[in-house]
C-alpha cells in the first residue's frame, strides 16, 4: 500500500469524525478568512496610496474649512505640481439612506493631481461650460442609471442654496473611471464655483486642498513648508500624506485590528484543541494498527511521518475549502453591503495556508511522537 | 413514568461518573461552546453598552430642534432669528423669570489625542446657552468649576477626561490660535455628552467667528408638550426644522454602528457556533462509541431506549452549560465595564462594554441550542444500536 493509500485509510477509518473535524476546520477558516480579509483590506487600501500626494486641511479640524485665497499661495509652493480642491457637499440621491459621495471641486486640477483616473477630455471642456455639470464615475453612472445628459436633483444635509432649499440641480456632462482608486474612492464633481455661489452660507470655504509634488521623496518637506506658510494665522494649515490621513480615519472606528485578533484567537485556539484531540484519539484507537506496520517494517520515522501527514492533509484540505469560501464570499458581494467593496488580499491567503501548516504540525505532532514511539510488542498485546 | 424517571438519573449519573476518563474530549465541548459564548456575548456587549449611554443622552420632555433635512447637528445651522423664533415655541418650559428654558448650541470639531496610544480622535466642542444647567439638570460639576461666559472657558465631560491628553483642570487648549482653559469636569449620567466639552455658545461664536448655531434644545412643560411644540415650529412660515423628541434623536445617532456591531456579533457568533456544533458532535459520537457495550448491556437488562436518549443529550447539555458559563464568565471578567470608543454620530463617542444579564442569558440559550443539536444525532445512534450486535462487538 502507498504511503498515499495509507494516509487515506487512516483518515477514512472513522468517516464521521474526519467529516467533521474537517467541517469544524473549515468553518474555523472561513471566519479567519472573512475577518483578515475585512482587516487586511483597510490595511491595504492603506498601503496602495500615492505617496506624492499631500491632503492640507484646517489644522483645528477638517471640518472648519480653509479659505480659498488659500490656493494660489499652496500653487506658488516649490515642488508643488498641481493642486485641486473638495468642499464636501453631504449628498444623497432621493432619501437620506442613500448617499452620494459628492464633492465641489476645480476638474481641471483634480484630473492633474489624481492622473489615474481616465477622462475623456470633451467632457474636462464640457464641465467648464456647464455651470451645474458633473462628472461622475462610471460605477456611479451604472449603479443609479444616470447618462451623460441627465438633469438630476441631489439633497444634501449640509447646505441650502440662497433661496433656502437644500434640493440641487446638477447636469451629467460625462462620466470617467477611478477604478484605479479602488471602489471607494468618490465618484461625483461638479465646480466649486457653481456651488460656491449658490450656497447660502460658508462662501469661500474649502475643506481639504490636494496637493500633487512633482518629487515624491521632497512630499515630507513640501508639507511642512506649506504648514510653515500660513502657521500663526487665524487659518493654520495641517498638510497631510495620504495614508496618513487614511489612518487617522481608520482610528477614529476605534481598535478593529484588535477585536479581530482577539476573535480570530479564540477560534484558533478552539480549534487546535480540537483537532488534536482528534488526532490523538485516532492514533490512540489504532495502536494495534500501527504496530502491525511497525512489524511489517516500517521505521519509528516513517510512522511519524504517516501520522503527521494525516493532520496535514486534514488541515490543508479543510483549510482550502474554508479559505475559499471566505473567497466566494468576498466575490459574492455579501459583505459590501456592510464594507463596501473590499475583494480578498492575497497575503490573507498566504497567512490561512501557513496557519493550516502549523495548526497540523501543532496538532499532529504528539500522537506523531507516540505512534513512532510504540512498543511493537507491548502494541500488538494490547498493554 | 416514575421508572422512566428513575432510570434517566441512574444512566445519566453513571454517563457523568465516566466523563473523568473522557476529559480531552469533554474539554473539546466546554471550550468550543465557550468561545462562541465569549466572543458573542463581548460583541453584543458593544452594541448594548452604546445604545444604553444613547439612551440615557435623551429625556421625554426635551426635544431637539435642527434645520429641515439635517440628519445630525454637525450638518445642521439655525440662524439667530430663527433660534429666538424656536424658543417661543408652544410647551416650552418657562423658568420663573419668564425665561424659556432652552439651549441654542453650537458645535466644533476638535482634534484631541487619545491617551492610550496617541492617535488623534474627534472630539465634540458643544457651545451651550446660559441657561443649560436649567435645561439639562443631569449636569453636574464634579471638579474645579462651572465655566464663564465672555471668557474663553471650557468644561469637559468625564469621558473625554479619561480619553483624552490634556484636559485636566486648569490646562489650556489652543483651538485656531484662540487658548482656552479647562475650568472644571462634570458628569452627565453617563450620557454621550460625557465624552464632550462644554463651552458658552456665544463666546465660541464671537471668538472664533465662525459659522451659526447648530440646534436648539428646548425643555418642555411635559413629555406630553412635545407634539404641540413641533406642530407650532413646523408650521411657522418663516422657520424651515426639524423637531425630534431627544431619545430619538440619540438613538437614531447609534442606530448605524449598533446595528453594524450586532450584525457583526450575530454573523461571526452564527459561523462559530456551526464549527462548534460539529465540535461537538465528535465528542458525543466517540463517547458513546465507547459505551456502546455498556449502553447495550443496559438495554439487554431492561432501560428503555428513552433513558438512553435522555442520558446523552443530559450530558451534551451539561458540558455546553459548563461552556455557556465559561465564556459568559470569560467576556465578563475581561470586557464588562470596558470602556471603548467609536465614532456614534457626535465624533467620537466613548461608552463601556456592558455584560447584562439578558447577554449572559442569551450566550446560555446558544450554548444549549448548540450542545442540544451536536448531542441529538449520536444520543439517538446510541439507542437505535442494535443490542445484540453492540454487545459482541469487542
Amino acid at each position: 500500500m502507498s504511503h498515499l493509500g495509507l494516509i487515506r485509510a487512516g483518515l477514512w477509518r472513522k468517516p464521521a469524525r474526519t467529516v467533521y473535524t474537517m467541517a469544524s476546520i473549515i468553518v474555523a477558516f472561513l471566519l479567519f478568512g472573512l475577518l483578515q480579509g475585512i482587516n487586511q483590506g483597510f490595511g491595504s487600501a492603506l498601503a496602495s496610496v500615492d505617496i506624492d500626494r499631500l491632503y492640507v486641511s484646517a489644522r483645528s479640524n477638517m471640518t472648519d474649512g480653509l479659505p480659498i485665497a488659500q490656493l494660489e499661495r499652496i500653487r506658488a509652493v516649490p515642488g508643488v505640481r498641481s493642486v485641486s480642491l473638495w468642499a464636501y457637499f453631504g449628498a444623497y440621491y432621493q432619501e437620506a439612506r442613500q448617499p452620494i459621495p459628492a464633492f465641489a471641486t476645480d476638474v481641471e486640477p483634480l484630473f492633474d493631481v489624481y492622473r489615474d483616473m481616465e477622462v475623456d477630455p470633451e467632457y474636462l471642456q464640457a464641465m467648464q461650460r456647464t455651470r451645474a455639470g458633473a462628472l461622475i464615475s462610471e460605477a456611479l453612472a451604472r449603479e443609479y442609471g444616470w447618462k451623460v445628459g441627465d438633469r438630476i436633483m441631489l439633497g444634501t444635509s449640509i447646505w441650502t442654496d440662497k433661496s433656502g432649499s437644500n434640493s440641487w440641480p446638477f447636469d451629467i456632462v460625462g462620466t470617467f473611471d477611478a477604478s484605479a482608486y479602488g471602489a471607494g474612492f468618490p465618484g461625483f464633481y461638479f465646480n466649486y464655483s457653481y456651488f460656491d455661489e449658490a450656497r447660502a452660507f460658508g462662501t469661500g470655504n474649502v475643506h481639504y486642498y490636494i496637493v500633487a509634488v512633482s518629487d515624491p521623496s521632497r512630499a515630507e518637506q513640501v508639507g511642512r513648508d506649506i504648514d510653515a506658510l500660513f502657521a500663526n494665522s487665524a487659518d493654520e494649515t495641517r498638510t497631510q500624506t495620504e495614508s496618513a490621513l487614511a489612518q487617522m480615519q481608520l482610528k477614529q472606528l476605534g481598535d478593529i485590528n484588535f477585536i479581530v485578533n482577539a476573535i480570530v484567537g479564540a477560534v484558533l485556539f478552539t480549534l487546535l484543541f480540537l483537532t488534536a484531540n482528534t488526532m490523538m484519539q485516532s492514533v490512540r484507537e489504532r495502536t494495534s494498527e500501527l504496530a502491525v506496520l511497525k512489524t511489517l517494517g516500517f521505521s519509528d520515522s516513517r510512522v511519524l511521518v504517516l501520522v503527521l501527514m494525516e493532520a496535514l492533509v486534514l488541515c490543508v484540505f479543510a483549510g482550502a475549502i474554508g479559505m475559499t469560501l471566505a473567497v466566494l464570499a468576498f466575490e459574492g458581494g455579501m459583505l459590501r453591503q456592510l464594507f463596501g467593496n473590499f475583494s480578498m488580499p492575497p497575503s490573507v491567503i498566504v497567512m490561512g495556508a501557513a496557519l493550516a501548516l502549523i495548526l497540523a504540525l501543532v496538532s499532529g505532532l504528539a500522537p506523531a511522537w507516540r505512534a513512532s514511539r510504540l512498543n511493537i510488542v507491548d502494541a500488538l498485546a494490547g498493554r | 413514568m416514575t421508572s422512566l424517571f428513575r432510570q434517566i438519573i441512574v444512566v445519566t449519573l453513571m454517563n457523568l461518573r465516566s466523563l473523568s476518563q473522557r476529559l480531552g474530549a469533554s474539554a473539546v465541548v466546554v471550550i468550543g461552546i465557550g468561545g462562541v459564548v465569549a466572543v458573542l456575548v463581548s460583541v453584543l456587549a458593544m452594541s448594548t453598552g452604546m445604545i444604553r449611554t444613547m439612551e440615557n443622552s435623551g429625556r421625554e420632555d426635551r426635544a431637539v430642534v435642527m434645520r429641515n433635512g439635517a440628519t445630525a447637528e454637525a450638518s445642521s445651522v439655525i440662524v439667530r432669528s430663527a433660534a429666538r423664533l424656536i424658543s417661543e415655541g408652544v410647551g416650552v418650559r418657562r423658568a420663573d423669570t419668564g425665561e424659556p428654558l432652552v439651549s441654542v448650541e453650537a458645535l466644533r470639531v476638535l482634534s484631541l489625542f487619545r491617551k492610550d496610544d496617541d492617535a488623534e480622535i474627534n472630539a465634540i466642542l458643544r457651545g451651550v446657552g446660559p441657561r443649560v444647567l436649567d435645561v439639562r439638570p443631569e449636569l453636574k460639576i464634579v471638579a474645579g468649576r462651572m465655566f464663564r461666559p465672555a471668557v474663553a472657558e471650557v468644561i469637559v465631560g468625564q469621558s473625554a477626561h479619561r480619553q483624552f491628553k490634556g484636559l485636566d483642570v486648569g490646562d489650556e487648549l489652543t483651538v485656531r490660535g484662540l487658548r482656552w482653559k479647562v475650568v472644571g469636569v462634570f458628569t452627565s449620567g453617563g450620557d454621550a455628552h460625557e465624552s464632550s466639552l462644554l463651552a458658552d455658545a456665544e463666546t465660541l461664536m464671537s471668538l472664533d467667528q465662525r459659522g451659526d448655531f447648530q440646534s436648539v434644545t428646548a425643555l418642555l412643560t411635559s413629555p406630553a408638550a412635545f407634539d404641540a411644540f413641533r406642530d407650532s415650529l413646523t408650521t411657522h412660515p418663516e422657520l424651515a426644522v426639524d423637531v425630534l423628541r431627544e431619545r430619538d434623536y440619540y438613538r437614531q445617532q447609534s442606530e448605524a454602528m449598533s446595528r453594524i456591531i450586532s450584525v457583526i456579533a450575530y454573523v461571526v457568533g452564527g459561523i462559530m457556533a456551526v464549527g462548534a456544533v460539529f465540535g461537538a458532535l465528535n465528542t458525543m459520537y466517540s463517547a458513546v462509541s465507547a459505551r456502546l457495550q455498556e449502553i447495550a448491556t443496559l438495554r439487554a437488562i431492561g432501560f428503555g431506549a428513552t433513558a438512553v436518549v435522555v442520558s446523552v443529550l443530559a450530558e451534551a447539555l451539561l458540558l455546553s452549560l459548563l461552556g455557556g458559563a465559561l465564556g459568559s464568565l470569560i467576556a465578563w471578567l475581561f470586557f464588562h465595564g470596558n470602556t471603548v470608543s467609536t465614532i456614534g454620530g457626535f465624533g467620537q463617542l466613548v461608552f463601556q462594554l456592558n455584560v447584562d444579564t439578558s447577554l449572559v442569558v442569551l450566550g446560555i440559550v446558544w450554548a444549549c441550542v448548540i450542545g442540544l443539536i451536536g448531542g441529538l444525532f449520536p444520543a439517538v445512534r446510541a439507542a437505535r444500536q442494535p443490542v445484540a450486535m453492540a454487545l459482541r462487538a469487542v
